[in-house]
């Protein structure tokens, strides 16, 4: 092995691939076969945390960073003057099973530049996660990135070994993309997409008759969007991010705040922060959708088509919909109890568990994990009308934001002076 | 007052409950042995650690709180906490006095409250071993790991890492508390040793495989370089890894 040359091949394909914000390496369970290598538990382990504080969990690496296509807010694109780099199949498959032995990491997550043709990409990515189970016996996590064009034929083996496929929709719409991505167009991103989402369903029929039938991306699909690249509305997002859980069976969407890459009239100027707030919001929101029972046009609304950045997006809907409170907390529906700004999905399960023993006071639930200082002015207790006077006070947003310590609070004032 | 000590183990924890029971005392303190004394009226007896004792208790309390209950109590142990014993006899007397019900879902139950606290804090740094081990391959094709969890977990992560690990030979090493576990391929050992003097990295050098510190450095780079710096955020970096685990992550030591 040439290391000074590995070395240098590594750092620049993984500074290329760090912008896809994915790293996720949970919901797919892979067992040990054989006496081989790794497994993935279905849960996902962190194994680091970079400096910006995000996960390290797969060796997230582009194949290649050569690419023929032009998009504007991608460092890899052609016009870019970088230096150029490529892993050979054999390398990546060394890498990845070097770093998963020493338990860096839970598998691997590769993407690539489109260096000749999609299939030609797509075939030489699914080549390293073949070499990877069936020469190594390796049972870790593989997330390989679907080539926007690539056959039917191709996606299929890709299924087969990956735990989990995903297409970036790079912008939430389809004007966005033209505008900034002109080599591609949004079908051939979504032509893979659908293909695995009907593979994936026809592996489930056939998994309940025939239980040998192999795996097939168990770990599902997911996507990314570039947010504040392109003047979408918070609205336009989350309603793009809806249809694609609803009609493509997506397990994430994720969000990613756009880094300034590029001096390009097309794009916000590279001194632009970067909106994190913005999209942590976003990601407040899909929460709400997918594990809190709302649905998108709750989260927003035409007339309000932006997150506040200032309140949550649940408590957001809580001071506009006051009619809901107070709610009762020793009868209430779990429903209406994951509804209450404060109480996460935990501290409701345990709210339900609790008061089939006592009445709840606000001292159990402030042990129960509750944020009382949001929750308080929402809920009445069995026997006392405490908090009942400020609900509906008009004031009572101010009140609450007094006392929310936001960990945000520092990229929230110097975007607030910008106003 | 009566005060029981045990050995520190779970089975003698669970002999320690068998015994107050046993004896019919009345006002039992449970405490592990060697702590500072405290006054007690009623008596003390150092109790020796009864597998079959311990196992009747276990029976009972698994059926009173199920599998989940009875992971609360011995994860509760692993704090190695001086007050838990309190806690956990606690809990039990209450659910031998409800056989009706699980008093493991009462959380307006303080002590309850308390076995669930320990037994996330416990979790949590479960995770995190599981997370943060990092072997190292020795000149013996052994894949080594030193950790220091602040908690008693390395019972609790072998599983993981024997499922996930099956055909490489690996031992993690707690060195707070002296022992390892050690997998030869086919089943664990526990392994105690003790390491005389401080650990000096550039003698470690030699026990390693030439390859060794190269996969580390290209590791660091990795690590390095995925990081985004205009996404920069120390205080969350630091809430997810704490300081106090640097000592053993090989993406912040520096080269050798
Ligand atoms: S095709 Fe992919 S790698 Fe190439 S420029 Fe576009 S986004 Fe970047």
């Amino acid at each position: 092995m040439n290391f000074e040359r590995i070395t240098e091949k590594l750092s620049i394909l993984a500074d290329a691939a760090k912008y896809d914000v994915s790293c996720a390496s949970s919901g797919s369970k892979r067992n040990n076969k054989d006496k081989g290598l790794g497994n993935a538990t279905g849960m996902g382990i962190c194994h680091s945390y970079t400096e910006d504080g995000r996960c390290v969990s797969l060796l997230k690496i582009l194949l290649t960073n050569v690419c023929i296509f032009d998009c504007a807010y991608c460092v890899t694109r052609k016009s870019n003057d970088i230096k150029r780099a490529a892993f050979t199949v054999q390398e990546v498959v060394d890498l990845t099973i070097n770093f998963y032995r020493r338990n860096y990491i839970e598998g691997l997550f590769l993407s690539s530049g489109i260096f000749k043709s999609a299939d030609t990409t797509m075939e030489r990515l699914v080549q390293v996660a073949k070499k990877l189970r069936l020469e190594e016996n390796f049972n870790g996590y593989i997330h390989l990135k679907s080539i926007p064009g690539a056959s039917d034929e191709l996606m299929h083996e890709a299924g087969l070994y990956a735990d989990r496929l995903s297409v970036n929709l790079e912008l939430p719409t389809e004007e966005g993309l033209k505008l900034l991505a002109p080599d591609k167009n949004r079908q051939d991103m979504i032509d893979p997409m659908n293909f695995v989402k009907n593979e994936i369903l026809v592996y489930n029929d056939e998994k309940k008759r025939f239980k040998k039938t192999p795996k097939f991306a168990p770990g599902g699909q997911s996507t990314q969007m570039i947010i504040g690249a392109t003047p979408e509305t918070d609205l336009q997002i989350i309603h793009t991010a809806n249809h694609f859980y609803k009609d493509f069976n997506l397990k994430r969407v994720y969000y990613s705040g756009y880094v300034p890459v590029a001096n390009d009239s097309r794009l916000p100027s590279l001194q632009s922060q970067v909106p994190m707030l913005r999209e942590n919001r976003l990601y407040q929101a899909d929460w709400l959708m997918r594990f809190y029972g709302f649905k998108a046009d709750e989260i927003l609304d035409p007339k309000q088509p932006f997150l506040e950045l200032d309140v949550d997006p649940k408590l957001g809907w809580a001071l506009r919909n006051l009619h809901f409170f107070p709610i009762n907390i020793q009868n209430a529906d779990i429903e209406m109890i994951l509804r209450i700004p404060g109480v996460g999905i935990k501290s409701a399960w345990k709210i339900i568990g609790g008061r089939k023993f006592s009445k709840l006071n606000a001292d159990h639930l402030k042990k129960m994990g509750v944020a009382l200082n949001r929750a308080k002015h929402f809920i009445s207790f069995s026997n006392s009308l405490q908090n009942l006077q400020t609900l509906h006070h008009q004031n009572l947003k101010e009140i609450i934001l007094k006392t929310i310590n936001s960990k945000y609070e520092e990229h929230y004032q110097p975007q607030l002076a910008l106003f | 007052m009566y005060l029981l000590t045990y050995d520190h183990s779970v089975e003698g924890f669970f002999s320690a409950v068998f015994e107050a029971y046993e004896r019919k005392l009345k006002n039992v303190v449970i405490r592990k042995q060697g702590l500072p004394m405290v006054l007690f009226t009623d008596g003390m007896r150092r109790v020796s650690t009864n597998p079959r004792k311990a196992e009747r208790v276990y029976v009972k309390l698994k059926a009173l709180m199920g599998e989940l209950g009875i992971q609360k109590i011995i994860y509760s142990l692993l704090t190695e906490e001086e007050l838990c014993e309190g806690y956990i006899f606690d809990v039990i007397k209450y659910a031998l006095a409800n056989p009706k019900v699980n008093v493991m879902k009462d959380m307006s139950h303080p002590s309850v409250l308390k076995l669930a606290q320990y037994t996330k804090s416990v979790h949590r740094e479960k995770h995190r071993m599981e997370a943060f081990v990092r072997f190292k391959l020795t000149c013996d094709d052994i894949y080594y790991a030193d950790i220091e969890p602040d908690f008693n977990v390395l019972p609790i992560i072998a599983k993981h890492f024997k499922s996930r690990y099956q055909d490489q030979k690996w031992l993690i090493f707690d060195q707070k508390r002296s022992y390892g576990i050690y997998y030869d391929l086919y089943k664990l050992e526990i392994i105690q040793m003790k390491f005389n003097r401080q650990y000096n990295r550039e003698e470690g050098l030699e026990m390693l495989k030439k390859d060794e510190p190269l996969y580390q450095s290209l590791w660091r780079t990795y690590y390095a370089q995925t990081n985004i710096r205009l996404r920069k955020n120390m205080r969350l970096h630091l809430l997810h890894v704490p300081k106090r685990y640097w000592k053993y992550l090989t993406e912040k030591i520096p080269e050798y």
